[in-house]
């Protein structure tokens, strides 16, 4: 029995990977969740929104590395975040002006939009495409490892290594940056004070006085850093290849389905719950078993409640899950 | 018909001949082929959407699944590896399937409380692994066996035509499935919801490996009767006699013919199913689904199960596009999980059935032909057109990417085609009356 | 006779193809208490809505302290001094009860804490919930968050549909008291009541509405002394 390494083979393969694509998760689930609060449809253009970002961040990457500007350690797309949400926002602000805002007037029920923004999908999928192509695209050009696996194993002299990547941090960091600017923002400001409103009751707020086309534009704009955050953060820790985005929409959705669509905090929470899931039940334990038990009782197969292929499944389930138990997520009472 | 759709009809009709004329035969029924199949799909999706306002996600998963059916009627039987571990295979499954049953019989028939949970949990966790125990080393082994060709567990060597109605079957069950669950919900999470069992269907089909090869492709499917092989004509008397009688090159007309077979069976199958829906649709039933469509609430106070009357179109929709997917492998011969890809195969279908029409039959048979003849034609075409278009061009960097990424403009006019079409048309080239 | 302070005259109008406002006027005096009551269906809520600019008239006019508002949007007339409390659906009850008072003061610049304190000493018990989601509060309470909300807009009107839906008696009167209050200050309260008998008991002016039209049209005391309408619409 060697419970220590047990434990850092644990957090090496499950914890530390599943608390980076729970962060991403998490992002992503955000401005899913605020889409759907704000403008009531669930938005499945949004895995190519976060694939145009992150386009917008590798060409911008690319400019910067030709122009010789670094912020080494840190990854150059970190530079590239601020300019690429900004002309990510304003395709999303375009977008809204020339399709979503026509539908808006109409009152058209959300099957509607939501069929709409499979239109929009294709637009932006196809720009995406066209601009950079369908091949794979690795930008993350940073230092590689806060610790690496060897060094761990040389300062605890254990067999098992400890290795956080530098994507991992800089995931970490940026993400709980990202959520905790957001959550001010809502709760805090004037302006998000009357997103929380209209989200709420939209009648109300237009009682209020609060302005439905500025609630609405903001909403665009945040969203649009929201997608470029979480789609640069998935693409440094693994990579970029725009049809993997698209296939992170049900992830996302369970995400944020999880937690109750409308509930930013219920879309963190659900990030974190299906990350967590995935890996735990597509890691084959057999590692970390084998130093818990006896010798005897160590185990032949991998341990593996379900193979990697199937994480989507993993997803999926936690969404029928909640959608059969309680259907308007964990986080929304009596809603 | 009216003399709108006759035009359109017309209109269409001439985009083949011309592409027949231009370009080459060969393609233009090649594409007319994969158009009367699109035509099928978007007409079990218009059964979903224009009958019963469902939007479903899942399309690609129905067509999967009808593939399916055609590698397990039609495949050959391989008895060794069946024999290794086909039954332990099937009891697996079995037991799984008697796992959620007793999962669902617990959670309906006991009483609400600590015990039901722990009950439910039980069953489910205790079957998983009993089903896993049963079933990993089956598959073990039939995977084993000759891997290089086979390391399926195999079919039943059946003609392929009997696949037509099992994919629609096998579609059923799915959709049954998934309808039980997500209907009766917001309608957004049934659009969720549908996303989420297509991407396990396609993932099952690509990784399990004993069922379909997997991405090693299982090729060598037979056609359904009574299409006949090129070569086996090539090799008739009769068929060269005539060949020569008319003065025609054996092998253009032997291919052609193949596909004119195809075209006039899938015409068939697309006559008399519009035949039964347009009956449907001006029956009693037609009008009460449409009643609720249009007001739900209203038709549920009228005492109409509501619920159940989109379960039972969701399931038909969903059929008839798993059979248009095992036609669809029937006809290619194999499976290639890879060209299951939800862009291709659902949202393509939804903007034939949007462009078409929602509602209309004849619009869906209409946008399956046209969008199905744009998407197609660019495969053939746009190289030629891009090459047109850059001709001027300096060689470089630039020319070749264009060039190379001339195949996803078609993503990007078919997204604007269906913007502009939900914009100034919503209810699309054939409304409905 | 120069205008009161708001009127909506002669109003002719509906949702759809059909009117069902006929000629309808309602008017409050700056600082008073109108009330309007009536059967189900004769209109009430709809003429309320109408001065409020919440549906397309098809003829007459409203007027605020003698300027025409008829063509002004809802949210423009926030703007101008008009605040509205619909009948359901008026709080943001996933937002803190303070949260809901300081969105009713969304238009305002200048500094709401007066205001505030003011809304906090008309109902106390919102003070010590200021903190909570407003969704967690009884009938009663959420009623009061729905007032307080208008008044942090300082309206000069104060229209409220059927304030006292679903809650108590007691508490019904309690609210009518703070209404009262409010009154008092100055501003104008234009309501729709269903609990008719007591609404009147407070009211300057009634109006009783049938059909869309005015039936009777006086002040509240005089309205409860007639003995035709106590017989057809007070129940005796």
């Amino acid at each position: 029995m060697d419970l220590l390494n047990a434990l850092v083979a644990f957090l090496n393969f499950v914890v530390i990977p599943a608390a980076s694509y729970g962060a991403q998760l998490a992002v992503g689930a955000l401005g899913v969740t605020l889409i759907f609060g704000i403008l009531r449809f669930s938005n499945f253009a949004w895995g190519d929104t976060m694939a145009f970002g992150t386009m917008a961040v590798i060409l911008l990457t690319w400019l910067f590395q030709s122009l010789g500007i670094s912020i080494a350690p840190l990854p150059t797309a970190l530079l590239a975040l601020p300019f690429a949400i900004l002309i990510t926002s304003a395709l999303l602000l375009g977008t809204d002006r020339v399709v979503y805002r026509f539908y808006r007037k109409q009152k058209a029920k959300p099957i509607i939009l939501v069929i709409v923004s499979a239109g929009v999908m294709f637009v932006m999928n196809g720009l995406v495409r066209i601009i950079i192509g369908t091949q794979e695209q690795n930008f993350a050009d940073g230092g590689r490892f806060l610790i690496s696996a060897g060094d761990f194993k040389a300062w605890t002299g254990l067999a098992e290594g400890l290795a956080i990547k530098g994507t991992t941090a800089v995931t970490l960091v940026t993400a709980l940056l990202t959520m905790a600017a957001l959550f001010w923002f809502l709760q805090k400001t004037r302006t998000g004070k009357s997103m929380r409103a209209f989200s709420d009751n939209e009648d109300l707020a237009l009682l209020s006085g609060i302005n439905p086309d500025r609630v609405v534009q903001v909403t665009w704009v945040i969203a649009a850093a929201l997608a470029v955050i979480a789609g640069t953060l998935y693409g440094l820790d693994k990579s970029f290849r725009p049809f993997i985005y698209f296939s992170l929409l049900l992830p996302i959705f369970a995400a944020a389905v999880v937690g109750g669509l409308g509930s930013p905090m219920g879309a963190v929470a659900g990030g974190f719950v299906v990350a967590f899931s995935e890996i735990i039940v597509t890691y084959a334990w057999k590692k970390v078993i084998t130093y818990v038990v006896p010798q005897s009782w160590a185990p032949d197969s991998l341990m593996q409640l379900l193979s990697t292929d199937y994480k989507f499944a993993v997803s999926f389930s936690i969404l029928i899950i909640v959608l059969l138990f309680m259907p308007n997520g964990l986080f929304n009472k009596g809603k | 018909m009216n003399t709108r759709a006759i035009y359109l009809f017309a209109g269409v009709g001439i985009l083949y001949v011309l592409t027949g004329v231009l370009l080459s035969w060969n393609v233009s029924l090649n594409i007319l082929i994969l158009g009367l199949l699109s035509a099928i799909m978007a007409l079990g999706v218009n059964m979903q959407w224009g009958y019963a306002g469902l939007f479903s996600t899942g399309i690609v998963g129905s067509i999967a699944l009808g593939g399916l059916a055609v590698v397990f009627v039609s495949g050959n039987p391989v008895p060794e590896a069946f024999a290794a571990g086909g039954w332990q295979a099937i009891s697996g499954l079995a037991v799984a399937v008697a796992g959620i049953a007793a999962a669902v019989a617990a959670w309906t028939y006991m009483p609400a409380g600590r015990a039901r949970n722990l009950a439910v949990a039980v069953i489910l966790i205790g079957g998983f692994f009993l089903y896993r125990g049963i079933f990993d080393p089956a598959v073990e082994r039939i995977e084993a066996f000759d891997p290089a060709t086979h390391g399926n567990v195999g079919g039943f060597g059946l003609n392929s035509i009997w696949a037509w109605p099992v994919g629609g079957v096998f579609a059923a069950v799915a959709a049954w499935a998934i309808g039980k669950i997500a209907l009766g919900l917001r309608e957004d999470y049934l659009a969720i919801a549908t996303l989420g069992i297509a991407e396990i269907v396609i993932t099952a089909i690509k990784s399990e490996d004993w069922m379909s090869r997997g991405v090693k492709n299982l090729v060598g499917l037979p056609r359904p009767w009574p299409v006949p092989y090129e070569v086996d004509m090539q090799a008739d008397p009769g068929f060269l006699a005539f060949c020569a009688n008319w003065g025609l090159n054996p092998t253009t007309t032997s291919t052609l013919a193949v596909k004119g077979i195809y075209i006039v069976m899938f015409a068939i199958v697309l006559s008399l199913l519009i035949w039964l829906l347009q009956r449907a649709l001006n029956s009693p039933w037609g009008r009460m689904m449409r009643a609720i469509r249009d007001n739900e609430v209203s038709a549920a106070a009228m005492g109409k199960d509501v619920k159940r009357q989109h379960l039972i179109i969701f399931i038909l929709g969903s059929a008839v596009v798993g059979m248009s997917g095992a036609m669809y492998v029937s006809m290619l011969g194999q499976l290639v999980p890879g060209e299951y890809t939800p862009l291709r195969f659902t949202f393509l279908i939804w903007i034939m059935v949007i462009v078409g029409g929602s509602g209309n039959n004849w619009g869906s048979v209409l946008g399956g032909l046209l969008v199905g003849w744009l998407w197609l034609i660019v495969d053939n075409a746009g190289p030629l057109i891009m090459g047109a278009v850059t001709a001027g061009m300096a060689d470089g960097a630039l020319k070749s990417h264009l060039v190379d990424v001339a195949p996803q403009l078609r993503l990007l006019t078919l997204g604007v085609a269906l913007l502009l079409v939900l914009r100034f048309s919503p209810r699309g080239l054939l409304p409905e009356k | 006779m120069s205008d009161p302070f708001l009127i909506g005259a002669a109003m002719t109008g509906g949702y759809g193809a059909t009117d069902i406002l006929h000629d309808c006027t309602i008017a409050v005096e700056k600082g008073q208490i109108a009330v309007i009551v009536g059967p189900n269906g004769a209109g009430k809520s709809t003429a309320m809505k109408a001065v409020f600019g919440m549906l397309n008239l098809r003829g007459g006019s409203v007027r605020l302290n003698g300027e025409d508002i008829t063509k002004l949007s809802p949210q423009d007339r926030v703007a101008r001094g008009m605040a509205f409390v619909p009948q359901t659906h008026n709080i943001f009850t996933s937002m803190t009860v303070e949260e809901n008072l300081e969105m009713g003061a969304f238009l305002r610049r200048d500094d709401i804490k007066a205001t505030l304190e003011q809304v906090y000493h008309l109902f106390p018990i919102l003070k010590t919930k200021r903190h909570q989601p407003a969704g967690e509060l009884s009938g009663g309470q959420r009623q009061q968050v729905a007032v307080g909300r208008a008044l942090m807009t300082q309206p000069q009107v104060l229209m409220l549909d059927e304030p006292t839906a679903g809650v108590s008696p007691i508490v019904m009167d309690e609210l009518f008291d703070r209404i009262i209050e409010v009154a008092r200050s100055g501003i104008s309260i234009l309501m729709v009541e269903q609990n008719a008998r007591q609404a009147l008991n407070i009211a300057d002016k009634g109006y009783v509405l049938v059909q869309g039209a005015n039936r009777y049209t006086d002040t509240g005391a005089a309205l409860l002394a007639d003995p035709d309408v106590r017989r057809s619409f007070l129940g005796g």
